[in-house]
């Protein structure tokens, strides 16, 4: 099995190290991992974005143009990246500051309301763990302990005081996922 | 036990090869997308731990010099790059080539002409394989397409800068330096001692006098003619015999392809990709991917020319391996280019797929 995952966002909110705590997970796991960060002047204030793919085989190609699942933090990465969600696939958006909805019907598609929680029980820093929390919640793509021994080995040491608040809110961020178009997930 | 599997950047596996390796020094200067390279080596302190130096020297030409300084000792000197920098080394390459010194040039690609863009690019393939400096001279030429080739080819490319007399350059781009991918690093191996380098290579200068009569010269000038010319045809002789023997390639369904992508690098695992879906189309496609640009796998590309009915060259630039691919195939078969200048528009597979589909419409 392949996972060709996608998730961006605004510079500064995550995005690189939560492709890195995925991409992480799935070595602990034992799969072939690739990690490809944007890198252009878009991480240095703009849109930023990582593709992880995580697969049981050897990974040929790191760049794809359609994605299993994509995750996106801002409004600007919903829009650029809602038409490169494969036909039966995952999208899932942080709700903060969204006005223009998905409306793609042959996606599931689910909303987090992860920055304003986040920011309202004191894990500002947290969203991206948050979110991660809720694809978790959706079963299927990693488990959680894999995810936990994964912020252990890309957290510097002297942030390993916060491993019990990450865990806390990857917890909370499980039941987070709010389905938008229940009939297309119930018929995917 | 065996080595532990890490995740990380090709940049950052190049950096601790480099160390492992037992490398004596690094001289460089920070550019996009290659400086954790230089990060990685200064966050490591080889100083402390090998005796490696690294510095981060005011300029590319300082680097590039600093380098031919070192290698005249017998050291086991690198820098790395991208474009730009690489563009104001040429002139050291030059007279590193002349004075038969070995060292290791990394190039991680972005596009250009100019600055450029900091994006991947490919673009560097005719300053590096035709020379972008003066005089008759080739750089051995390694293409990694992986993490763990950044960290495996660091060992490859001295052994033969030292094994010449030449230097060798890996020559990367933005998204093979840019990807985390696992790897495993290569087992640690000391420095050599003076003594050793003294033992294994007689014509260095380290300072000491002994058994040395004359004492050694490094130069690249060469005022007598007849002396000059033999100096370049012992070299022209090395690179012979490199064309024989050292060149690197990889198949991947080429026996019964009706149509041969060659790509290297990047490139090339957005064409391993390609091939398979266009297999599952039913169309033959098949992949050689040169591992070394030079020398250059011209009779792996000849062999499958006598089959194929068709060469298309996937390249992250205007056009420029395809010259050699050319020669090689040497008008037996039609040889096309698809790929990009760098604009930060990366191919993907289905890209090269409908590309081969429609060049080559007639003959799939």
């Amino acid at each position: 099995m392949t996972s060709e995952i996608i998730i961006a966002g605004f510079g500064g909110q995550g995005v690189l190290s939560m492709g890195k705590t995925l991409a992480y997970a799935g070595v602990l796991r034992g799969k072939e991992v690739t990690w490809l960060p944007s890198y252009g002047p878009e991480q240095r204030g703009g849109t930023s974005n990582v593709t992880v793919v995580i697969s049981d085989e050897r990974i040929s190609s790191p760049i794809v143009d359609s994605y299993d699942v994509v995750i996106a933090l801002n409004q600007q990465s919903l829009s650029k990246f809602e038409k490169s969600v494969k036909p039966g696939g995952v999208l899932i958006y942080d709700s903060y500051g969204i006005q223009d909805v998905p409306t793609r019907q042959d996606i599931n598609i689910y909303s987090v309301d992860a920055t304003r929680t986040a920011n309202a029980s004191g894990f500002q820093k947290m969203t991206g763990v948050m979110v991660l929390g809720a694809m978790l919640g959706l079963g299927g793509m990693m488990d959680k302990d894999a995810i936990m021994d994964s912020l252990k080995k890309t957290l510097p040491e002297r942030y390993h005081n916060l491993l019990p608040a990450n865990e806390k809110a990857l917890t909370m961020g499980e039941s987070m996922a709010i389905c938008q178009n229940k009939a297309a997930a119930t018929a995917a | 036990m065996s080595e532990e599997v890490r995740l990380m950047k090709g940049n950052e596996a190049l950096a601790h090869a480099a160390i492992r390796y037992g490398a004596d020094a690094y001289f460089g200067y920070p550019i996009t997308p290659q400086s954790e390279i230089l990060e990685t080596l200064k966050s490591e302190r080889s100083w402390k731990s090998t005796g490696m130096t690294v510095m981060q020297v005011e300029s590319e030409v300082a680097a590039i010099h600093m380098v031919y300084g070192s290698a005249a000792t017998g050291r086991r000197a690198m820098t790395s790059s991208s474009g730009p920098g690489i563009s104001l080394m040429q002139g050291g390459l030059s007279y590193l080539c002349g004075a038969n010194l070995p060292c290791l040039v990394v190039n991680v690609m972005r596009g250009g002409p100019g600055l450029g863009t900091i994006q991947p690019s490919q673009a560097d393939y005719f300053q590096t394989i035709k020379g972008g400096g003066h005089g008759d001279y080739k750089i051995f030429t390694l293409a990694p397409a992986s993490v763990q080739e950044m960290a495996d080819f660091v060992s490859v490319a001295f052994d033969w800068a030292f094994t010449h007399r030449n230097p060798a350059m890996i020559l990367a781009d933005g998204t093979i330096g840019q990807m985390m991918e696992k790897v495993v690093l290569p087992a640690a191996q000391p420095r050599l001692t003076t003594a050793e380098i003294e033992e294994r290579y007689p014509w260095a200068c380290t300072g000491s006098m002994r058994h040395r009569m004359p004492k050694n010269r490094i130069t690249s000038l060469e005022l007598d003619a007849a002396a000059m010319e033999m100096k370049n045809q012992k070299r022209v002789d090395m690179y012979r015999r490199a064309e024989a023997e050292d060149t690197r390639h990889e198949e991947y369904m080429v026996d019964d392809a009706d149509i041969v992508i060659v790509a290297f690098g990047s490139a090339a695992r957005v064409c391993t990709k390609a091939v398979d879906i266009a297999r599952g189309q039913g169309v033959k496609m098949g992949l050689i991917r040169p591992i070394t640009l030079w020398p250059y796998p011209s009779q792996a590309i000849a062999k499958a020319a006598a089959r194929a009915k068709g060469f298309l060259v996937v390249e992250l630039n205007a056009g420029q391996m395809i010259e050699d691919v050319r020669l090689a195939v040497a008008g037996a078969k039609p040889v096309e280019h698809f790929g990009t200048m760098g604009s930060g528009v990366i191919l993907s597979p289905e890209d090269v797929v409908r590309a081969a589909r429609r060049i080559f419409e007639d003959k799939i």
